[in-house]
């Protein structure tokens, strides 16, 4: 009896690649979830990207629901996603945030001139400091955040239509679910 | 050279794979020696047609076939022929065309050196083999065709990646798969000996030598490999516990505990089931790591191409080979304790010790490499297991291993004599105390340094003594036969390595430091002065390069030449400046110009003093020259075995059928 | 479906095996790196204030145990990722401003959860990994002691009393 222990241990190493292969078809592997949903979002004190002397803060934003998006100028992903926010952007309910990581405030203007300012609030975090306390790694990443403050969805990678149907409208009407 | 004349041959060395694999095995079972027959004709002719697929992809490549997708994805117009020819193994498909063709030499290896083995245990051997071939063939041809088309044909390649250009690429892949690869004939040998209900004792010692001989090719590739990633990447490490490495360092792990095993095995007789084991998990090992790095279940900067349709095949590939020759060995395995008997003071007993330990280790590096899928699997987030687990529970599981070196050969077989063993413990453990206690006025103190030296002076001793002792009580030219002066080469190696590790570890000086032109700075006693940096060319290659002049108390080291390159297409490649020696490694990054752009002005540098850091090398290299001496001896050529013999094992095979 | 997201690391990393080459997925990267890379060149190599050679070691040795969130499987150490720069930087003014190791790594877990520790916190859930090891050591030397004790018992072979004098059997080498 002992001598089938190798085997069935192996079977149990088998059951578990077999898992990870499925998984990998369902989850993008470079993506980390985020300990902070359902958490407040950071305070933040921001430029707004066309009015550098102006800023915003989370406290401005308190009251409404509204997804942050991070992108840049230089991230080609974004560029994919850009057309999503502009055609179903105006169609969710909220406000959208941009939050321009990283960027030369010209380019960002230059990038958006060319592609289109499908948002209602336009920050800029040139350093990149205050994305570290959002978890943000790399762009782009979007969160919900609710009209409490309170991060209740985040999403790393370009926003697809796809995943707007089956993810983040869903998230925004738990949202409302709320606030009756 | 037609691309699908390639595919053609691939299709046909499965053809006669398969005749290779099954019809052997039918003849052995029936005693029907025609079928038998087939083995090594069938063999050769697929290693005659992977040769050939092999020969036309290399053709491929340098006539610049970029008509052949996977030449276009690999190569260039710019890339010298050299590193056109390692190209070919630089992906998926090609490094699979790479494996099949090493697992061609071996075979072909093997029937011509199986010639004096009783024709049917030479058979199953060759059969197995045969079979690892149809699944790795059908693989190629099913899911990873080297030789697909790419129509229109792109007029110069994709985009050449820099560090593809080095000589570790040309030789690190081939010597490393040949090692992998290797352990399909010890998997096969106990294949043969389970299916043949283990009627030929002397099974173990024809396994011997191909055994060591792998093992000593896979120590020899994984040197490579570290060596290269610190030559060529710039950041002074070594070793970094990725799942990739850790899929090389498992079988490598395993092979070890098997080398030992069949030593006992071949001597005394028992210990056989563990030894058939020890086969199947070494050759799994090396499936297993085929399958981690091209599956894309784990995280790694060096895998493969994921693709999910790959991942299935080769999973269910290695649950075929994996779990029927488990299920074999359930079925067929020894189980009347055999060979002779042997006390717990014993060199049997210590053997063991050692082989729990390095399979616990392999035990550990594998849950510590797919605990990150297992967490995933438990839902429990994403888990990073990186260098601070396994380089803690590793060295704490190879310390009893250090520890009992020593005493191993001066223990006898079956029952052990302690006086020996006394002195052994107070002549090694003097000398390393007191090398210890003079090794801590040169460190201040640091206590993985004087480990380091401690261990080497314990190990280096205890293989002294036993030099020694042969030296004294042998007859001359009885003294050192292979075996046992691979032995002694390999425990020293392990002494140096050890040494190496522990001491470039405590004693390493990183510093990153913003220099202007006739500064200096110290590190470790060595005074490095930045002498600017200036423009230089290269064939596809535009560099800034510095030069740095290393003096120590006045006298001149080195003048080192760090640059940062920017190939044709624009992509930045460090090339750090490395100054080697027996006793130290200096070693300067450039980083970027602190002037604003100014390349005349301040640089950032990384300067790095690594201290015995060739001796991690060194000693992996005494391990392999261990390894492949071990093989040589004379006692594993095989004998012509009596025509009575073999007419009796037949005998015995046909009834036992 | 998977993206490659933007902001890859810039230093091109390989060691043990092989590139990962998917043609056109290839290109993609190259060029996402290359619109990176003419923009801010991001190192690695950083001279940074210490205040002493031990602050320096100190985070050295802190910065070698952190994972790099964006990258495929390295240290913030070794990486010239945008992020790990970012996050380098604040380590470092976090150990500015007094903060301890054990704090500092709670700040990035706070943010980027677990993932950035290339040392695995002794949860509930990491108990196997920890322990699991040790386990199978015990497991397996209980079996080892088995094999020994049944060996022991088998007093049989007569060479086991004619083994004396130094060993020139061919059994022996």
């Amino acid at each position: 009896m002992s001598r089938l222990l190798p085997f069935f241990g192996f079977v149990l190493l088998v059951v578990l690649f077999g898992f990870g292969i499925w998984w990998n078809t369902q989850h993008d592997q470079s993506a980390i979830p985020s300990p902070l949903l359902n958490k407040p979002a950071p305070a933040f004190v921001l430029p707004k990207l066309y009015e550098p002397t102006a800023t915003v803060s989370k406290s401005d934003l308190l009251g409404k629901p509204y997804l942050l998006n991070v992108f840049a100028s230089w991230c080609v992903e974004c560029g994919v996603e850009h057309p999503v926010l502009q055609a179903e952007g105006p169609t969710l309910g909220v406000l959208l945030v941009g939050y321009d990581y990283k960027d030369a405030p010209e380019d960002a203007k230059r990038w958006l001139a060319e592609h289109g300012n499908p948002y209602n609030v336009l920050i800029a975090d040139q350093p990149g400091n205050t994305a570290i306390d959002f978890g943000v790694y790399g762009a782009p990443e979007s969160f919900l955040i609710d009209s409490k403050g309170v991060i209740r969805y985040k999403h790393i990678g370009p926003l697809t239509p796809d995943v707007v149907a089956t993810e983040l409208k869903p998230a925004i009407a738990a949202l409302q679910k709320d606030t009756p | 050279m037609t691309p699908e004349l390639g595919q053609l041959a691939l299709i046909l060395a499965l053809l006669l794979a398969l005749a290779q694999g099954i019809l052997p095995l039918i003849g052995a079972w029936r005693g029907n020696r025609a079928l038998m027959a087939v083995a090594r004709p069938a063999a050769a002719g697929q290693a005659v047609f992977v040769a050939l697929a092999f020969g036309i992809l290399v053709w491929a490549f340098v006539h610049f076939d970029f008509s052949v997708r996977y030449v276009a994805d690999n190569s260039n117009l710019a890339l010298p022929w050299y590193y056109r020819i390692a190209a070919v193994w630089g992906a998926h498909e090609g490094s699979l065309l790479l494996w099949i063709f090493i697992l061609n030499v071996w075979t072909v290896a093997l029937a011509a050196f199986s010639q004096k083995l009783p024709e049917v245990f030479a058979a199953r051997v060759l059969a197995v083999m045969g079979l690892i071939a149809v699944g790795f063939l059908a693989f190629i041809i099913f899911t990873s065709d080297p030789f697909g088309r790419l129509l229109p044909m792109p007029g110069d390649g994709a985009d050449l990646n820099p560090v593809l250009q080095d000589p570790g690429m040309t030789f690190h892949p081939p010597v490393l798969y040949t090692g992998y690869v290797g352990f399909s004939v010890a998997f096969a040998f106990s294949i043969a000996a389970l299916l043949g209900g283990e009627l030929e004792q002397a099974w173990v010692r024809w396994a011997r030598p191909w055994t060591n001989v792998a093992w000593g090719f896979l120590t020899c590739g994984i040197v490579a490999g570290s060596w290269w990633a610190y030559a060529e990447l710039g950041w002074g490490g070594w070793w970094f516990w990725d799942p990739v490495e850790n899929a090389s360092f498992m079988p490598w792990l395993v092979g070890l505990a098997l080398i030992h095993a069949q030593a006992v095995t071949e001597k005394r007789g028992s210990l056989r089931a563990w030894t058939i084991l020890l086969s199947i998990f070494a050759f799994s090992l090396s499936l297993l790591g085929t399958f981690l790095v091209r599956s894309g279940v784990l995280t790694s900067v060096h895998a493969f191409a994921s693709d999910p349709r790959r991942g299935v095949f080769i999973l269910a590939f290695l649950s075929i080979v994996v779990g029927s020759s488990l299920l074999l060995y359930a079925l067929r395995a020894p189980k009347v304790a055999g060979g002779k008997a042997f006390k717990l003071l014993s060199r049997e007993t210590v053997l063991l010790i050692g082989n729990l330990m390095f399979a616990s280790a392999a035990a550990m590096v594998l849950l510590g490499t797919l605990f990150p899928l297992i967490g995933d699997a438990l839902n429990m987030g994403r888990i990073s297991v990186g260098p601070p687990y396994f380089g803690f529970l590793f060295p704490l599981l190879m310390l009893p291993v250090v520890l009992l070196l020593p005493f191993g050969p001066f223990l006898r077989w079956g029952k052990g004599d302690t006086t020996v063993l006394k002195q052994v413990l107070l002549r090694a453990g003097i000398a390393a105390a007191a090398c210890a206690i003079v090794a801590a006025f040169f460190v201040h103190g640091q206590l993985k340094a004087i480990a380091g030296v401690a261990s080497l002076t314990w190990l280096g001793v205890g293989v002294a003594l036993y030099a020694l002792k042969r030296w004294r009580d042998m007859p001359r030219g009885r003294r050192y036969p292979a075996e046992m002066a691979g032995m002694l080469l390999a425990h020293l190696g392990v002494g140096v390595f050890v040494a190496g590790v522990l001491l470039t570890e405590s004693l390493s000086v990183t510093s990153d430091v913003r220099m202007a032109p006739g500064q200096t700075q110290h590190i470790g006693g060595y005074a490095f002065r930045f002498d600017g940096v200036h423009r230089t060319t290269g064939p596809n290659w535009r560099a800034d390069q510095g030069v740095i002049t290393v003096t120590r108390g006045g006298s001149a080291v080195a003048v080192m030449h760090p640059q940062k390159r920017t190939y044709l297409r624009g992509q930045v490649q460090t090339e750090s400046a490395v100054d080697s020696g027996i006793f130290r490694d200096l070693y300067v990054a450039l980083g970027e110009p602190m002037d604003g752009g100014n390349i005349e002005g301040a640089w950032s540098l990384r300067l790095y003093y690594k201290p015995f850091v060739r001796w991690i090398w060194g000693g992996g290299l005494l391990m392999m020259l261990g390894g492949f001496t071990c093989a040589a001896d004379k006692r594993f050529r095989i004998k012509r075995i009596a025509e009575s013999e073999i007419g009796e094992s037949l005998v015995m095979q046909e009834t036992r059928a | 479906m998977r993206f490659r997201r933007s902001a890859p690391c810039a230093r091109i990393n390989l060691a043990a095996s092989s590139i990962r080459a998917q043609g056109a997925l290839l290109q993609a990267l190259f060029v996402a790196l290359l619109v990176f890379a003419s923009m801010t060149h991001a190192q690695a190599i950083e001279p940074m204030p210490f205040a002493s050679h031990a602050q320096e070691l100190r985070f050295q040795h802190l910065i070698a145990q952190l994972r790099c969130p964006m990258c495929q499987n390295e240290t913030l150490a070794d990486s010239n990722a945008p992020i790990a720069r970012d996050l380098r930087n604040q380590i470092f003014q976090l150990m500015q401003q007094g903060k301890s190791d054990e704090q500092i790594k709670q700040y990035l877990v706070d943010r980027y959860s677990d993932y950035v520790l290339y040392d695995p916190p002794l949860k509930p859930g990491t108990m196997l990994l920890w322990f699991g090891p040790l386990l199978i050591l015990l497991g397996g030397a209980g079996v080892v002691l088995v094999a020994i004790r049944k060996r022991n018992r088998d007093g049989i072979a007569a060479d086991m009393t004619s083994d004396s004098g130094p060993t020139d059997n061919g059994e022996d080498w």
